[in-house]
């Protein structure tokens, strides 16, 4: 059943791929990726299921903590062009 | 037997909900409706994978792990979501809408918003 | 009252260290010592930097969130069919809008709750705060009648406690 379900993730990633690279503006292309990795995140616990390796699960951790960064620093770079705004005085980020 | 069963149950909804989430990543017309779509990949499609590994698994170690995954998923995607949300509208993405009340005329002001793409 | 948040978020730390390291078996005095060094130091730092308060450890909030939580997971459920259907119809029928809701909830983080719960919810993605007028960005306008986020709205606001903040 495992197979199955990490059959279905690849395709709904094949989808968001296509949706990342028609784009057509880039907060399409962060949205698709966002969700790439969040797919990619069930896809690793499922495969360490799969193959009875549960240490995977440990990585699917660490990839969920990565994947949520990355994607905000990505946001701020576009938003701001620059991964230090705000945190310098007398710049608004809100 | 019965978890087995229960399991097979919440991984195949859970893999409707991540292909259909997907479909409607690419059928949406723009980047906010798109948005709703990638919420139910996060929301009901991990959320039901999780539990039914969860549910096939036991009560045990790998338990905890899918739990916090479960919950660190839940917790982030409406934070990620709203971060595009934010990104988009103040880069001069107007929301797609029916009537094109001013408000937005779809596509073509998509296209042409200031978003570098 | 940071002090007694600094021992929650030093017990939540152990008790995830003793969980991921698996060790119940045989409890290994020097893995139980590096989690407990690592923890400490860790609460440390964050108290230094003034970051162990109401909104990152809201241990306050522990006891009604066990009952808002599967009320959350029933309605992200009940939407996300809504969507499910929108996307899976043959031509897609979307009239997407912009509406505003009232957050009645008194601090920050219960309004942040709101936002996130609605965010959550797919068919509703909160774009913006400004004091208490939430934007909601909505996939289906007309089914956007309100009653289901007063509701939430309501709930969260009894999540948040009667408690001054």
């Amino acid at each position: 059943m495992f197979a199955v379900t990490a059959a279905a993730l690849l395709v709904a990633m094949c989808l968001a791929m296509c949706r990342a690279l028609l784009g057509p503006t880039a907060y399409d292309r962060v949205l698709a990726l966002n969700n790439i990795g969040t797919k990619t995140v069930v896809l690793l616990a499922v495969l360490g299921f799969l193959n009875g390796r549960p240490h995977f699960l440990d990585l699917a951790i660490a990839y969920a903590l990565i994947n949520f960064i990355g994607t905000i620093a990505v946001l701020k770079y576009i938003e701001y062009g620059d991964l230090g705004a705000g945190s310098r005085p007398g710049r608004e980020t809100n | 037997m019965v978890a087995e069963v229960v399991a097979w149950a919440l991984l195949m909804a859970g893999a409707f909900f991540l292909v259909t989430g997907a479909l409607g990543m690419v059928r949406l017309p723009d980047v906010f409706t798109r948005m709703h779509a990638a919420g139910m990949t996060d929301t009901m499609g991990a959320g039901l994978i999780l539990a039914g590994m969860c549910v096939y698994s036991g009560a045990n170690f790998e338990t905890v792990r899918l739990l916090l995954i479960l919950g660190f998923l839940w917790f982030t995607s409406p934070i990620a979501t709203h971060a595009t949300a934010k990104a988009a509208l103040s880069g001069g993405v107007r929301p797609f809408t029916l009537a094109g009340d001013g408000s937005g005329d779809g596509r073509t002001a998509e296209r042409e918003g200031g978003a570098p793409s | 009252m940071t002090s007694n948040r600094a021992v929650w978020l030093w017990a939540i730390l152990v008790a995830i260290w003793l969980l991921l390291s698996e060790q119940t078996q045989h409890l290994e005095l020097l893995f139980i010592l590096f989690g407990l060094t690592t923890c400490t130091v860790a609460v440390r730092v964050c108290v230094r930097m003034g970051v162990v308060d109401r909104e990152s450890v809201p241990v306050h909030l522990a006891g009604r969130a066990v009952l808002y939580t599967p009320w959350l997971i029933w309605e992200v459920f009940k939407s996300n069919l809504r969507v499910a259907r929108i996307i899976l119809a043959p031509r897609i029928r979307v009239d997407p809008s912009i509406v505003h809701f009232r957050a009645s909830q008194r601090t920050d983080l219960g309004r942040f709750i709101y936002a996130n719960s609605i965010t959550l919810t797919p068919g509703t993605v909160t774009t913006g705060i400004v004091a208490d007028d939430l934007e909601v960005h909505a996939i289906v306008q007309t089914e956007i009648d309100g009653s289901e986020e007063n509701d939430m709205n309501r709930r969260v606001t009894a999540l948040e406690g009667e408690r001054e903040g």
